[in-house]
């Protein structure tokens, strides 16, 4: 689940985050809320969710390059409604959106952000053909036609300082998280819908000012979309992704507040079959901290599954993997070592 | 030692109160002139800056259109697109009752960060910023003007220190609605960091043109010449001030020559005499500087309006009208009070320090004229009367038109004393009887005492002889000018293209021609200039004021095969007719004429409005001139008004804008006249303290006058009419100094500063005026002096025969 989203709050150069993190503890009012009800339609639910306040679409990977090296990407895309209500066209619109780009590597961690209004194209997402974009930067379907648009991708985005092309495949199906979709935040049943792409095949090109990369790995794609997914006195989460070396992947998260954390996640299995573990179902124990931007952040955790004899040991690639962007936060890839290997990706917020 | 001979020397001056207040006001005066003119200038400046900071200005690159035209908001999409970190701004002026505002439109979203004013990202307002009514930031007293008015249309406004005055900060939305520009942007900012990967910008927006900030129009070059006006006439105040300083450290030192033989006599070192008699003169010019730099303030919030609405109306800056102390100003004040003071008290200073110790300790009245000083007088004001000269042939630019007035001036300053003298002298010979002659010798012995002050008077007379000839001239040229320019009796401007036409056949029928006033702002010749386009209609033929060209200009402006400029970039391109004028977005046109344009800064180019309309086919085609029967206007509006519903302020008359034009100019000359009466007022002062200082000392030539049987009050009379006769003849070098001052602000000051050369007017009865004026002044300033004498007790005339002498 990457609630990371939301930072959105109120982009801007004006500041605005008080309540919670980035304002996502705050109220609803007058937006569409996530129901248990729902199923999900595809491909319609790869397309904005006008109704409600914020919403994702979001690939992270885990890319091993032609020098030997690891490396890690994220793509992110925010939407985020000012007020409830159609958003209306042109400069009025009432839609903002914003982008985050990282590329991330032992040697070092690059970031850019992009930020765009609504109505007027400069950002948006298209369901026929499949396209997410923001300026220069997309995803955008390659996949044959009748197929899912997300089951083949192609990502692009550009800092100052880095740009990466990839082309995703996908391998396994398309993956609903929590109760068919519907994901619980907290104990007082916050949610949020949620639907993930976790076999993603990657290949592509990292370009660094001076050289270019040819990489190849696996990636990840989260898609979610709430109005208000953080109980009010949530303060952060510790979000994490990974692709088991078995073919299985685990995705397990932590809210944090100061009543107690909530702790949940989901088991999917080689074939793509999802098992929602049960709140508290998993630990989740920070380890060493990093000392970075000035605060102290675990880069090191130990997480437990005692139903599945689930007990591994996280490491970022990068500890320093900091997002300096409008809202800060951690991101950065992760490798798992113990009763399950493998690699994925850790998120870390409200710290 | 040191403590006593400090309070010996203070005490003179609780004895003379007159002559405290003489240094101390003269300091005073001279710096609050100096510094209220450097106040107002620092003012300016900071708004000048602050409107180039808006929005990172002043950092940032940006891209335009090479014509300087508005154009649509894809190219920005095609650029984001294309990978380019650009931000939209749509800029444009917006109007209400007469008061303009700057309406600045930006996208917060791409905006580059630390582009907005601290004052707009301070405010938690985001969401109502980017609501569909948005909100408008501005300077608070451009919120209260708003307000005054009732500004309706205009989103809430929301007051924001610190920002520049005149400018209305929205979201680029709500800027195209007020601008009625739905869709079209005036520039994109280039973000300083631009991703790594993007495609030529050549290939992407090839219409568009990278300008760095240097490139983008510059206030303070534009009203450069404006303000160094203004310190002119600054300086030349804190001159004439400097003359009272002198003459009241003179006459303080001539009367405390026994206290220094007595002091030095008692073994105080000459160095321990100079140094106290210096800390003692800094001393009052730090006390005077800061009284100085006070009223200096007052003056210049006092001037500061009036400079303002000059500013705003010939050259389009915005100046705040409020006024802030500023240490640079201030410490700028205090220095010049300091170094003025030092450098009128040098040569008493000088003298002192080589004065034997015990030298006479009688008064001198002042220094004797002699044929050297008056010959190296002389010499000095032939030699700053060749670097006149010499400015006048070969200068170029404003800095050179100023050298030769400041030489100008001085050498007649200098020249004066002699010119007295030989005046003098020739009275002298021509006059008969004792006491006319006794009159005549002693006004020439007394000269050189007066001469200072006759010098101020001088440059105070011609000053005012020399600006009020240019301001008539001026004011005369206009109006003929504006008569000529202004044929047309009704302006109109349309809300869109559709009602223009609708409105352009509605009118057809009911005037007698239809004149559109198109025009394009853009560079020319690497200004901002404007292009404007005409009809072919008679009315121009009839009554636009040519300088160079032939009546077939319009008809080959019609046939779109030339074009004219005004004067101002005519004299500043250096153009001759045939050459090629290049105009915004590339074009050329052969140049036929030549035409004047007052009261105008910017360059302006005319070609045939189908030429225009074809070189640029995206022009606002919204304001019209109608030709029509005077008598008719009133029934035309309210027709106007009623048929299309155009409210009042979109319609303007020939004479409104005829007022309107005139008040900007008077306005213009307002703070000049306003530094005028003020120096005359120093002047003034200056020859009574000269005055006073003499009738103490002149006891010893009166004495024996009195003594042979002329009485007290016939003395007096004859002192006031020798103070009458002085001013008199300074009056009469005066007018020939100020007629010279004024061809060189006509000639040289004006061309260089606004770039149009006038026709100069000669007003002898203003001269009649300035005359008797200057004789009040020279009465005034005698009037006390005389009294006191006509009431002097006999006893002091007597004790000068018994004192040693």
């Amino acid at each position: 689940m990457n609630v990371k989203a939301l930072f959105l709050a109120l982009l801007l150069p004006l500041p605005a985050l008080a309540q919670g993190f980035a304002g996502l503890g705050t109220s609803e009012d007058g937006f569409a809320l996530p129901s248990r009800d729902t199923r999900l339609q595809f491909p319609v639910d790869h397309g904005a969710h006008p109704g409600f306040r914020i919403e994702w679409w979001y690939v992270t990977a885990n890319l091993k390059g032609a020098d030997g090296q690891d490396y890690g990407i994220q793509w992110t895309l925010f939407r985020n409604a000012l007020e409830p209500g159609d958003p209306g066209q042109g400069w009025q619109t009432r839609t903002a959106w914003m982008a985050h780009a990282a590329l991330t590597s032992a040697r070092g961690h690059r970031t850019a952000e992009r930020l765009a209004r609504g109505g007027i194209g400069q950002a948006g997402v298209t369901l026929a053909p499949f396209r997410a974009q923001i300026d220069d930067w997309q995803m955008a379907s390659t996949a044959a036609p009748g197929a899912d648009p997300l089951s083949a991708l192609s990502l692009t985005a550009t800092g100052t300082d880095f740009a990466y092309d990839l082309a995703l495949v996908a391998t396994g199906p398309l993956v609903l998280q929590g109760e068919q979709g519907y994901s619980v935040k907290s104990k007082d049943g916050q949610a949020s819908h949620y639907y993930s792409q976790p076999f993603y095949k990657a290949k592509g090109t990292l370009v660094f000012p001076d050289h270019s990369v040819a990489v190849e790995g696996q990636a990840w794609l989260d898609r979610e979309w709430s109005s208000q997914p953080l109980a009010g006195d949530q303060t952060g989460w510790d979000w994490l992704s990974l692709h088991l070396d078995g073919g299985a992947r685990l995705m397990v998260f932590r809210l944090r507040s100061a009543q107690g954390d909530y702790s949940t996640g989901t088991w999917i299995a080689p074939d793509g079959t999802p098992t929602p573990l049960p709140p508290g179902g998993v630990e989740m124990i920070p380890g060493a901290t990093t000392r970075v931007a000035g605060r102290e952040i675990p880069t090191a955790w130990r997480v437990r599954l005692p139903a599945r004899d689930l007990d591994i040991a996280i490491a970022a690639l990068q500890p320093q993997a900091w997002n300096d962007t409008r809202v800060p936060y951690w991101e950065g890839p992760v490798t798992a070592t113990g009763s399950h290997p493998g690699a994925g990706y850790l998120e870390m917020t409200g710290y | 030692m040191i403590r006593a001979a400090f309070t010996t020397l203070l005490s003179h001056w609780r004895r003379h109160p007159l002559q405290l207040a003489g240094l101390f006001l003269g300091l005073a005066l001279a710096t609050a002139l100096w510094s209220g003119v450097q106040a107002i200038n620092a003012e300016a400046r900071q708004s000048y800056d602050r409107a180039a900071a808006v929005l990172s200005q002043d950092r940032l690159d940006s891209l335009a259109a090479g014509n300087g035209q508005d154009f649509d908001q894809k190219v920005f999409l095609d650029l984001r697109h294309a990978g380019w970190l650009v931000s939209p701004v749509l800029e444009g002026r917006w109007s209400h009752r007469g008061v303009p505002v700057r309406i600045l439109g930006v996208d917060p979203f791409t905006l580059p960060s630390g582009s907005l004013p601290d004052a707009v990202t301070g405010q938690d307002r985001a969401t109502d910023f980017l609501s569909a009514e948005g909100l408008a930031f501005a300077a608070p007293q451009t919120v209260d003007e708003l307000t005054r008015i009732g500004a309706e249309g205009l989103p809430p406004l929301v007051a924001a220190e610190g920002m520049a005055p005149g400018i209305l900060f929205v979201d680029i939305g709500v800027a195209q609605r007020l601008l009625r520009a739905e869709g079209q942007i005036t520039r994109l900012l280039v973000a300083p960091d631009q991703p790594l990967r993007q495609r030529p910008l050549s290939e992407v927006a090839p219409a568009l043109v990278r300008q760095t900030p240097v490139e983008q129009a510059d206030m303070g070059a534009l009203t450069g010449s404006f303000h160094l006006n203004l310190t002119a006439f600054g300086f030349l105040s804190f001159a004439v001030g400097l003359f009272i300083v002198h003459s009241a450290i003179g006459l303080a030192f001539e009367q405390r020559r026994p206290i220094f033989r007595t002091l030095r006599a008692l073994g105080l070192p000459l160095r321990t005499l100079v140094g106290l008699l210096a800390a003692e003169i800094m001393g009052f010019a730090l006390v005077a500087g800061i009284a100085g730099i006070a009223l200096g303030y007052v003056i210049a919030a006092g001037l500061l309006p009036n400079v303002a609405a000059t500013l705003r109306g010939l050259y389009g800056a915005t100046v705040s009208g409020g006024l802030s102390l500023r240490p640079e100003w201030a410490l700028a004040g205090l220095g010049m009070a300091l170094a003025g003071a030092g450098a009128a008290a040098a040569q008493s200073l000088w003298r002192l320090a080589r004065m034997p110790v015990l030298a006479p300790a009688q008064p001198r009245a002042w220094t004797r004229a002699s044929a050297r000083s008056l010959g190296w007088q002389t010499g000095l004001a032939g030699l700053l009367a060749l670097i006149a000269l010499a400015a006048a042939l070969w200068g170029e630019g404003l800095v050179a038109g100023f050298v030769l007035l400041g030489a100008l001036l001085l050498s007649a300053a200098l020249v004066l004393p002699g010119a007295l003298a030989m005046a003098l002298a020739l009275g002298e010979r021509l006059s008969k009887g004792v006491i006319a002659q006794w009159f005549w010798a002693d006004t020439r012995q007394q000269l050189p005492g007066l001469s200072l002050a006759l010098m101020a008077l001088l440059l105070a007379l011609s000053a005012n002889i020399g600006v009020g000839t240019m301001v008539s001239s001026f004011r005369l040229a206009f109006t003929a000018w504006l008569d000529q320019r202004l044929p047309s009796e009704l302006y109109v401007t349309a809300r869109t293209e559709d009602e223009a036409r609708r409105l352009a056949d509605w009118l057809a029928p009911r005037s007698d021609a239809l004149l559109p006033i198109w025009k394009i702002d853009g560079t020319i010749l690497g200004r901002p200039g404007e292009v404007y386009g005409v009809a072919d209609h008679r009315t121009y033929p009839d009554h636009w004021p040519m300088l160079l060209g032939d009546q077939t200009v319009w008809q080959t402006l019609a046939r779109g095969e030339g074009a004219i400029v005004n004067e101002q970039l005519w004299r500043r391109a250096g153009l001759h007719l045939g050459d090629p004028v290049p105009l915004p977005g590339g074009a050329t046109r052969p140049l036929v004429g030549v035409y004047a344009d007052y009261g105008n800064t910017r360059g302006q180019v005319i070609v045939g409005v189908a030429d225009l309309v074809a070189l640029y086919p995206d022009i606002d085609r919204l304001r019209y001139a109608i030709r029509t029967d005077p008598a008719k206007v009133p029934a035309l509006r309210d027709a106007i008004e009623d048929a299309f519903r155009l409210p009042q302020d979109h319609m303007i008359s020939q004479q409104e804008v005829k007022t309107i034009s005139l008040m900007v100019f008077e306005r213009t000359f307002a703070v000049t006249a306003a530094l005028n009466v003020l120096t005359m007022g120093v002047a003034g002062f200056a020859m009574f303290m000269s005055l006073l200082t003499l009738s103490t000392m002149r006891l010893p030539q009166l004495a024996p006058v009195w003594a042979l049987g002329l009485t007290r009050g016939r003395l007096a009379r004859l002192e006031l009419l020798r103070a009458l006769l002085l001013a008199a003849l300074t009056m009469v070098l005066a007018v020939p100094v100020g007629l010279l001052l004024a061809w060189v602000l006509l000639a040289v000051i004006n061309v260089e500063a606004f770039g149009w050369r006038l026709p100069m007017h000669l007003f002898p009865k203003d001269w009649l005026w300035l005359g008797a004026l200057a004789l009040v002044a020279a009465a005034l300033a005698a009037a006390w002096p005389a009294w006191r004498l006509s009431r002097l007790a006999p006893v002091h005339l007597l004790k000068v025969f018994a004192d040693e002498r």
